[in-house]
């Protein structure tokens, strides 16, 4: 049943944004209006669903679902997901760490903090991943590594480009240095993708931090973030333990990134898919000036 | 011997950290400093020696001898430059042909507001991205701690050796117990949680070999000798076939089901 709804085929943007919803604040699915995490006024469900959960006084991004992002992303009907069947092991026999997945599956009804594939947005073939925020906090382990990996290698193969939305605590410290491990081999496999001359943007969102950040979001050619995510390799409660002081204001969002040169641009969720879009159809098919 | 144990003689005061073993492994040492971008971080030291008589050059965490030299050397935890002024050297190896060897010793990549502004995130993996296709040999060596991508960013290598009671880590011991039980001091069970020590890691095949750890002189004397034959046995692989096998080794790392 839970596995149904997975595979379920959205028919538009709004249904795909509404699955989100359910998720992102399982507490209250069904209610007429929800309360926005960051400023905590109330919205219109509906409203908030059609605003692509933006929250429409303050701006506030709220978290997407992996599978909703690009399901909403790419033209209807086109993303077939790949590995849709990798799960975690417990290799280190980590206290606590069999039943965190079991209760991450079943809360977001995915089987890893990933979702990878193909699929066309304008019309042009492109590699997809997205990582889902309420598996494990989006933290990467051996699984997580070889979804990347794989979608990488194969888009390697096919002369494909990749775009990739980012969140992410870090590395999964219940599997131990295979996590850490992880973020070389991923860097490999975008090493090699990236020398076969192909393109590769990554989203950042709320939040990117940890081995995430310094691996795979970190080495796209061009590197977007959603308004007002937090980035960084360590999280602001640790630099605040090391510089014993409290970090400014914005210190580590998206638009402090882009003012120290590490961000190409930040982009609304309601400009994405245009900004992608035109991203992708400017590196399609290399020079029209021949061999420059 | 328990993990904490371990993960107290390779933090002991003392021990012997980068600057250590430059001196005793190479002759000829010029160091090089400097990122060319931003400053030169003395938590990594590196430059060009002979070791057994070959050009090579070395890139070292160097946690500090007295406590202003460790003040100066930031204990061995790096800034982006350091990372940086690390593959700077790493390209001029590649330019002079000549192998890499890192030594590696730190409690992490430092987590500070200057770090986090020059993007210690994109200093790694930048790093991670260009060692898996460098076209010259690279051995890792860990001596002490080895902690999480700070670690890494100077062991994306043909091989990676530890010493005996070395230890090597997704995440500090401390900082997994607060996380597990909101407790910092319960450090020695997340010691064993972790699996970090050079036991664990060779059976992982996280790592290729563990370095017996008896006095200081003659630990210097097997690297030197190991070295030098791991350096002329990659020597004799062609670039691409070496970057092929760097590439394998970390892509077969990883436990899933499917």
């Amino acid at each position: 049943m839970l596995n149904k709804m997975n595979f379920k085929k959205n028919r538009n943007q709004l249904e795909g944004y509404n699955q989100a919803l359910e998720t992102s604040a399982p507490s209250v699915p069904d209610a007429l209006f929800t309360k926005c995490p960051e400023c905590g006024r109330t919205t219109l469900t509906a409203e908030l669903a059609e605003n692509e959960l933006v929250c429409p006084k303050c701006g506030y991004h709220i978290r997407i679902p992996a599978r909703s992002r690009l399901l909403a992303l790419c033209d209807e009907g086109t993303f077939q997901e790949w590995d849709a069947g990798l799960f975690s092991k417990d290799p280190l026999s980590f206290p606590g760490y069999a039943a965190k997945v079991k209760g991450s599956r079943l809360k977001t009804r995915e089987n890893s903090a990933v979702v990878t594939g193909e699929g066309k947005l304008a019309g042009m073939d492109c590699a997809f991943f997205a990582m889902e925020g309420q598996f494990m906090m989006g933290s990467m382990g051996s699984v997580v590594g070889e979804k990347v990996t794989r979608v990488f290698e194969r888009a390697a193969e096919r002369g494909l480009p990749v775009i990739g939305f980012t969140v992410s605590g870090g590395a999964r410290m219940q599997e131990g240095i295979l996590s850490l491990m992880q973020m070389a081999k991923t860097s490999g496999a975008v090493k090699r993708h990236s020398d076969a001359g192909l393109l590769y943007v990554t989203v950042l969102t709320n939040p990117t931090t940890g081995g995430v950040t310094a691996s795979f979001a970190m080495e796209g050619d061009i590197i977007l973030a959603e308004p007002g995510a937090l980035v960084g390799f360590a999280g602001p409660r640790v630099i605040e333990q090391t510089m014993r002081q409290k970090l400014p204001k914005g210190f580590q969002s998206a638009e402090f990134l882009m003012e120290k040169g590490f961000l190409d641009g930040v982009v609304p969720r309601s400009e994405m898919k245009e900004t992608l879009t035109t991203i992708l159809r400017l590196h399609k098919g290399g020079s029209s000036y021949g061999s420059v | 011997m328990d993990p904490y144990k371990r993960l107290q003689l390779a933090r002991k005061n003392g021990r012997p950290s980068g600057r250590y073993y430059i001196e005793n492994l190479l002759t000829d040492f010029v160091e090089l400093h400097g990122d060319r971008r931003f400053g030169d971080d003395p938590a990594i030291m590196a430059g060009v020696g002979l070791l057994c008589g070959h050009p090579v050059t070395v890139i070292a965490h160097e946690k500090g001898g007295d406590i202003r030299d460790k003040a100066h050397r930031n204990f061995g935890s790096a800034n982006p430059e350091g990372y940086r002024k690390a593959l700077r050297q790493m390209k001029l190896a590649e330019k002079f042909h000549r192998p890499v060897l890192c030594i590696v010793d730190t409690a992490g990549a430092f987590a500070g507001m200057g770090a986090e502004e020059r993007g210690q995130g994109q200093a790694i993996a930048e790093n991670l991205m260009e060692m898996m296709t460098l076209k010259t040999p690279i051995v890792s060596v860990f001596v002490g701690e080895g902690g999480s991508g700070g670690a890494l960013a100077l062991a994306v290598a043909d091989e990676v050796w530890m010493l005996e009671n070395a230890v090597y880590s997704v995440i500090s011991p401390e900082g997994c117990a607060s996380i597990l039980w909101k407790d910092a001091s319960k450090v020695k069970e997340a010691c064993a949680c972790l699996k970090m020590t050079a036991e664990d890691l060779l059976d992982m095949g996280v790592i290729e070999k563990i370095i017996p750890e008896t006095q200081p002189e003659t630990i210097c004397e097997t690297l030197k000798a190991q070295i030098d034959m791991t350096f002329r046995e990659l020597s004799a692989l062609s670039p691409e076939e070496r970057c092929e096998r760097r590439y394998r080794r970390f892509r077969r790392l990883g436990v899933f089901g499917e």
